[in-house]
């Protein structure tokens, strides 16, 4: 499958995306800093992005890209937000870490 | 649906039928006021009790208003030819091909509505009168309350004697109760008075309850419920209970007895007497006025209105006979025991009710209708003397811890008049009471069977001891050596330096007023009939002009000869009517006697006979059983509340532990009790519903995937036998 590296294959692409969604999950579950745990999330994302790219390529279908550009668009708006509300957290608590946020259940 | 839709058919096309169709005469249409008056008394007292008055005023407009309502009765008297209606306004005209019920509000006006009106009214402004001094304590707090409530009870009583129909009897009857649990509740911080108030209504509910049916069978027999088309229908058919078979069957039989359950009732007969004794908690003018002189003869007032349909159960009459008897005989046992004057006052009432419905019983509606009026004289008497007494004494009624009032400065009216109201009550030769309850006792003996006779001899024996417990009180209180205890309605005065407080000039003025009303209330008797063949005087010729005319003695029937005599019945050989006067007149001097000896010549032998009663096994139970008024009380308590009690307290069980508990709460809480299983994955760190949300994803990922093997998977286990 990997024998040329000029002929990559859905396969491939499919892979990729599954490892960044996955290093994307662990890192969201086992960091202790906000902003990693959200970069994490945008790590995700991305997987999911290629996976869309790549299955769009596949099928001759530009549904794919447009649906990336989609992700992407609310992407930055999230990242916007998610950073200022990062901040804010910060001002508030001087941590990051998301146990210290604990009450905010119910 | 037809029935109605042809009633509002009809009712459309038909223009309600004029009330000045039934109207023979030059109506007096003022005599409406004798019933707004009372109305507006009661407005404006309650404008007084919203401006918060602190003076007399509330006390004045009612009594200016009862006095011309008074005045307008004695008019509509002088004026009165013959039975009339006059009419108020439309009230309730329904109309359809089959029939019609109207009930107009109107008023009836015949020489037996005149006759309780004019002691009505003609009480009712000298009780007000009385109570102007006598409530005087309450200015200003609920001094307008107090004659406000008399304002409605003059209004409801006038409705129900003078109403046009049985419908409007029958909202003044709901009235008077009203009006009763008003004043019997006056004292409303005090628990005793609030249940008394409470006894007095549900008690009267029962009675009302029979009332309301017999007017329902009443119309569905006779297809009206006005006074003068019943009337006729009677008058068509002679009065006789065979010709009413085409009326049909039960409905005739049962509306007597109806109609007797109301007036028990009301009038506080067997066996729903219970709540008039307890309803002496209100204050005395309105046990005076309510109590004992007008509202409790409403029963008698509805038999006598009623008396034809008396006539179509051939046990209707005895039966009210035996039970006015019996009531009579029974209370006036509960009196003999009592200490508490008021509280023998009210058995007093209830026993003199009894005499009352003996003598509609026995076809005496006309004794019955004469000692209801001289009662309601020398019974307002005897309890404002004794209202006088409780006011001067602050509260004392126990007639053990005053003694000696008739030579008390400033008591003298009192005593005397309370002489005069116990002369009538004990039927004293030629007093009012005397004239009134013999024309009773002596009709026992002249109507024949249903041992009357019996009941005639139960009687008599019965105004003896009414003749011993009226003195007993008498030689107590007003007699012997001065002594006295003050009660403990103090309002502040030093209970060691108490002085009596005499009546002034309100209080004593009216007491000789209606005093001498129970004088001159033997006058009638002695009046002369108009009426040829009658005789009784003025009362005879009032109720001869009313349905309850059968029970009027004439000159042809009372003094027979010959052949007819053996049909007359006699005592002792002798006629009754010229034997009762001495009969009664000796059994009440009898009574008087052993008053004489127990109370006043040797009060300590009262006290002997009492405890040798009660130490003998024997003879335990008689003073025991008197003195706690025979038990039926506790009786009813236990046969009747008891039982109640405790389906309440099942139901109240089922409601809290199965529609409460499990329904409403338990369908309300399932929510709660699963949400507890899942409320821990809640637990606010971040990272725990990433897990949650990854385990979730995972989940339904492996299920995607191997979907088809856990179907096969499923179906093997479940359904294993199966191809």
């Amino acid at each position: 499958m990997l024998a040329s590296f000029g002929a990559a294959t859905l396969a491939s692409y499919l892979i990729v995306s599954g490892i960044l969604l996955v290093i994307g999950i662990i890192g969201f579950l086992v960091r202790r800093n906000l902003i990693v745990m959200f970069l994490c999330t945008e790590l995700m994302f991305q997987a999911a992005a290629i996976a869309f790219v790549a299955v769009g390529r596949y099928y001759l279908d530009y549904s794919g890209q447009v649906m990336v550009i989609f992700i992407l668009t609310v992407a930055a708006a999230e990242a916007a937000l998610a950073l200022a509300l990062v901040v804010f957290m910060h001002r508030q608590r001087d941590s990051l870490d998301p146990d210290v946020y604990g009450e905010l259940a119910e | 649906m037809n029935a109605v839709h042809l009633m509002l058919q009809t009712l459309i096309a038909t223009p309600a039928v004029q009330v000045s169709e039934l109207v023979h005469q030059v109506t007096p249409n003022w005599a409406q006021f004798i019933l707004w008056l009372p109305l507006i008394s009661l407005v404006l007292c309650g404008v007084c009790a919203a401006l918060k008055v602190k003076s007399k005023a509330p006390a004045l407009i009612t009594i200016i208003c009862l006095a011309s309502s008074f005045v307008l009765t004695l008019m509509l008297y002088l004026g009165y030819e013959s039975a009339q209606v006059i009419p108020i306004f439309d009230w309730i005209q329904v109309k359809w091909s089959g029939g019609s019920f109207i009930a107009n509000f109107a008023l009836y006006v015949d020489s037996l509505t005149l006759l309780w009106m004019r002691f009505v009214t003609g009480l009712g402004t000298p009780i007000a009168i009385y109570s102007l001094e006598y409530m005087e304590h309450a200015i200003g707090k609920g001094y307008a309350r107090f004659f406000a409530g008399v304002s409605v009870f003059l209004f409801a009583m006038s409705c129900l004697v003078m109403g046009d129909n049985l419908l409007m009897l029958y909202l003044g009857w709901e009235g008077v109760g009203f009006a009763s649990y008003w004043l019997i509740g006056y004292f409303y911080q005090r628990p005793a008075a609030v249940a008394a108030a409470k006894k007095a209504f549900i008690v009267n509910r029962i009675g009302d309850l029979g009332l309301a049916l017999a007017i329902y069978l009443i119309w569905s027999t006779f297809g009206t419920i006005q006074y003068d088309e019943i009337a006729t229908i009677f008058a068509s058919h002679q009065e006789d209970a065979g010709s009413f078979a085409s009326f049909g069957g039960w409905t005739v039989h049962a509306i007597p007895y109806l109609l007797m359950l109301a007036a028990f009732g009301k009038s506080a007969q067997l066996p729903l007497y219970v709540w008039l004794p307890d309803a002496m908690e209100g204050p005395t003018p309105v046990s005076a006025l309510i109590h004992a002189a007008t509202m409790v003869t409403a029963g008698v007032y509805l038999i006598a209105r009623t008396y034809p349909f008396f006539q179509l159960d051939d046990y209707a009459l005895p039966t009210v006979a035996w039970v006015g008897g019996l009531t009579a005989l029974l209370a006036a046992t509960i009196a003999m025991a009592q200490y508490d004057i008021k509280r023998i006052m009210a058995y007093s009432t209830v026993s003199q009710l009894g005499f009352m419905f003996l003598g509609l019983g026995v076809l005496s509606s006309y004794g019955a209708a004469y000692h209801v009026f001289t009662h309601a004289f020398f019974k307002a008497v005897l309890f404002l003397t004794c209202g006088a007494i409780m006011h001067g004494f602050a509260g004392q009624l126990d007639l053990r811890k005053v003694s000696g009032l008739r030579k008390m400065r400033g008591w003298k009216i009192v005593s005397y008049t309370m002489l005069v109201g116990c002369l009538c009550l004990a039927g004293f030769p030629f007093t009012s009471g005397y004239f009134s309850k013999d024309a009773i006792l002596a009709e026992a003996f002249v109507t024949p069977g249903h041992g009357f006779v019996v009941l005639g001899w139960m009687a008599i024996f019965t105004a003896g001891l009414t003749a011993y417990y009226t003195f007993r009180v008498w030689f107590r209180v007003c007699c012997g050596p001065q002594h006295f205890e003050a009660g403990d309605e103090l309002h502040g005065e030093d209970p060691a330096s108490f002085r009596p407080h005499p009546p002034r000039l309100a209080i004593n003025f009216v007491l000789i007023a209606i005093a001498s009303g129970a004088i001159l209330a033997a006058l009638p008797y002695f009046m002369e009939n108009e009426t040829t063949g009658l005789k009784g005087g003025w009362v005879a010729e009032m109720v001869n002009d009313s349905p309850a005319k059968k029970g009027v003695p004439s000159a042809s029937t009372t003094h027979l000869a010959g052949d007819d005599a053996a049909h007359h019945g006699s005592i002792l050989g002798m006629d009754p009517h010229k034997a009762m006067y001495y009969i009664s007149a000796v059994v009440g001097m009898i009574g008087l006697g052993i008053a004489f000896f127990f109370h006043l010549a040797r009060r300590e032998a009262a006290d002997t006979l009492r405890s040798n009663l009660l130490a003998r096994r024997a003879t335990r139970w008689l003073p025991t059983a008197m003195e706690n008024k025979w038990y039926v009380d506790e009786f009813y308590i236990a046969v009747i509340r008891t039982p109640l009690w405790i389906l309440g307290k099942l139901f109240a069980l089922i409601d809290r532990g199965i529609i409460d508990g499990l329904l409403v709460n338990g369908i309300a809480g399932l929510p709660r009790s699963v949400a507890k299983w899942f409320s821990p994955l809640h637990n606010g760190a971040v990272q725990s519903y990433g897990v949650s949300m990854v385990g979730g994803a995972a989940l339904v990922i492996l299920l995607m995937m191997y979907m088809t093997e856990i179907m096969s998977f499923l179906q093997s286990t479940l359904f294993g036998g199966m191809p």
